[in-house]
């Protein structure tokens, strides 16, 4: 029997009982949908993650202290003060890191900033000149910290937008006193707003000189006298020396802090961290995906339910073929095709709304208040399409082999 | 045409043996119209599995147009039903939601079939159906059902039309119009004819009457002048019923 004249039987066969046939496509349907609509969140979400941290550049490097250890516990990376303001001045420049174009060390702490009487709780983060270059916050007025000021542990910050928001409305901040933690600070300049990104906003945060936050605002010390900095932000010339960097980086700080044995500090790229959540989003993704295919699954046991009442009721028929002279084959290609058109059916319309869907649910803030970009790919849809056709011909052999193998005499003298 | 040999069938139900056929030796030729009788129970609808290569016996040999079916696998058996064997059942066996003429054509979609719907409609105008080709089985009369499924047994040009019980479900009339078709073929066409019936009069038409008892065949006869008065006066009976009311 031609591959035609099977489809046509099928197509008859499942338009006797329409209604049944819609249903069970429907669970195939809401299968397919799902899991295109929930793999398309999903990328969505991972893609909105990784491009937020792509706008921080890719060429960063970041050097952090080695973490700290205590008979035996380890208190986690960064958890020592082991770099000094010393090491990072130490990169500038060096003959042993040829790679390095910028350096921009930080060292952060919380604080409660007053204006009058609007105050907030913000991150503050002491920086150097090179900060604004190297991590790119550019100023949208007055200035940025200058040497001087990181020389003279002076009490003077920059704003970020929403800080400068909250404290002074619509005042320009410029100029004006801010208490940080109970110190009388002056206001120099106000970031440009970065917007936010999937780790909490830019925008929420104070800079102040490195110097300023080591002496007047923490309260922690370096064993070997000098100030200590949280982390180093390494500028790196050009992205393909990112490796070359992590080298030379390594080797002035080895130097420095003379270690034969274990680093006490750890040199991690930007790629490194991308990397890293990529693999994380990716069990996300994953983990959405395999919620829905669990609909998928069951879809697919409706149609080996449905197929096998369908053998049952049409026992008669398939002895009267089998007599008409209908082989094994025959009876077990028409079965088969009966349940993948059913599956295939379903995937190609569960394709359709799962597009559509993602399609309507492009540009909805769902993370947060950050619009995300669903992403429906083709690969995903083809890959449904796929597995709804595997699901047909997988719940749908066993029912066709029962019709097939049914001898023709007992068949025919069904009721 | 048909060769029995010493044929034998058991059935086993559980640990019980049932014997079905007990040695039936028979040989029917080419272009030969016979009916099978016997009471229920007497092995005749195991005959014509037999016959009509839906079953296999237990023992003994039977070829079919010189061919020895008896070790023939599943698919080789569904092959020659189809190529050879016409099937006509008492409960007419049509597909309820095929019209007439797809029910005729399904045997031509097995095996390789083309000009399928020329054929079939050859067929159905063969048994006086031409008119209702698009009628499906519920909107025909139990005499207009049955003729399709002559067609449908008709239709691969079989050597060999085996018919169970054809009128077993029909009124008189209707019976007497089947097996007049069936004549028909036989006469006409040289088609090679078995009924298996339990209504003499319906035996009385054909040439040759095998009685069966017991899984064993105990009288083989040609039809006699005592079959043909008993066929006659069953006509009579069916053309006094059918007075006064359309034709099928």
């Amino acid at each position: 029997m031609n591959p035609l004249t099977t489809f046509r039987i099928a197509l008859s066969s499942l338009g006797t009982n329409k209604l049944r046939a819609a249903l069970t496509l429907l669970g195939i349907v809401i299968g397919v949908s799902a899991v295109i609509t929930l793999m398309a969140i999903g990328r969505g979400v991972q893609q909105s993650i990784t491009d937020s941290l792509q706008t921080l550049g890719t060429n960063l490097l970041f050097v952090r202290p080695g973490e700290s250890s205590q008979g035996g516990v380890s208190g986690g990376q960064g958890s020592t003060a082991t770099l000094t303001l010393d090491d990072a001045n130490a990169l500038v420049g060096s003959v042993f890191a040829p790679s390095v174009s910028g350096v921009a060390p930080e060292l952060r702490t919380s604080g409660q900033v007053v204006f009058g009487r609007n105050n907030t709780s913000t991150q503050i983060i002491g920086v150097t000149p090179d900060y604004e270059t190297v991590r790119n916050y550019p100023i949208s007025t007055g200035q940025f910290i200058t040497p001087g000021q990181v020389e003279n542990n002076s009490q003077v910050a920059v704003l970020g937008a929403t800080v400068a928001e909250t404290l002074y409305g619509f005042r320009s901040p410029v100029g004006q006193p801010i208490r940080i933690n109970g110190k009388q600070f002056e206001v120099i300049g106000v970031l440009e707003s970065k917007g936010g990104s999937a780790f909490g906003s830019l925008d929420d945060q104070v800079l102040v000189p490195i110097t300023t936050v080591y002496y007047r605002l923490s309260s922690q010390r370096t064993a070997q006298g000098g100030v200590s900095v949280g982390t180093i932000n390494v500028q790196v010339s050009q992205v393909e020396d990112m490796d070359r960097a992590v080298q030379e980086i390594a080797t002035v700080l080895r130097l420095r802090h003379r270690i034969t044995g274990e680093d006490d500090f750890s040199v991690t790229s930007q790629q490194d961290i991308l990397d890293t959540l990529e693999q994380t989003t990716n069990t996300f993704v994953i983990f959405l995906g395999a919620i829905a295919s669990i609909s998928l699954l069951v879809g697919g046991i409706g149609i080996m339910n449905i197929m096998l009442v369908s053998v049952t009721e049409r026992t008669r028929e398939i002895g009267i073929r089998k007599a008409m002279g209908a082989k094994r084959r025959d009876i077990l290609l028409q079965f088969m095709s009966e349940a993948t058109l059913l599956s295939l059916g379903g995937g190609a319309v569960g394709v359709l709304i799962g597009w559509t869907l993602s399609q309507l649910l492009n540009g909805l803030p769902l993370l947060g208040s950050q619009p995300i970009q669903t992403a429906a790919r083709p690969d995903v849809a083809i890959l449904a399409l796929v597995v709804s056709a595997a699901i047909g011909l997988f719940f749908g052999i066993y029912p066709a082999m029962r019709a097939a193998s049914l001898h023709p005499i007992d068949a025919l003298r069904h009721e | 045409m048909i060769e029995l040999q010493n044929l034998t069938k058991i059935y086993r139900m559980g640990n019980i043996e049932v014997p079905a056929l007990r040695g039936v030796t028979l040989s029917i030729d080419t272009s030969e119209m016979v009916a099978i009788m016997g009471a229920s129970g007497s092995g005749k609808s195991t005959m014509m599995n037999i016959l009509g290569c839906l079953d296999v016996p237990t023992s003994g040999q039977y070829l079919l147009d010189g061919e020895d079916v008896v070790r023939l696998t599943d698919d080789r058996l569904a092959e020659i039903r189809n190529r050879k064997i016409g099937f006509v059942f008492q409960t007419y066996n049509l597909l309820p939601r095929l019209t007439a003429l797809a029910n005729v054509e399904m045997p031509l979609l097995y095996g390789n079939g083309h000009n399928r719907r020329r054929r079939a409609m050859d067929a159905l105008e063969k048994v006086g159906l031409a008119d209702r080709m698009n009628h499906r089985p519920t909107e025909l009369s139990g005499g207009q059902q049955q003729r399709v499924g002559i067609a449908r047994a008709l239709v691969k040009d079989p050597s060999l039309m085996l018919a169970d019980e054809p009128t077993g479900n029909l009124d008189s009339q209707s019976s007497q119009d089947i097996v007049a078709i069936l004549e028909g073929l036989n006469q006409q066409e040289g088609l090679t004819v078995v009924i298996i019936t339990h209504e003499p009069d319906i035996a009385a038409a054909t040439r040759r009457i095998i009685s069966m008892r017991d899984g064993q065949i105990i009288e083989d006869r040609p039809v006699g002048e005592a079959d043909h008065n008993l066929e006659a006066a069953s006509l009579e009976r069916a053309e006094r019923a059918s007075n006064g009311r359309p034709t099928v």
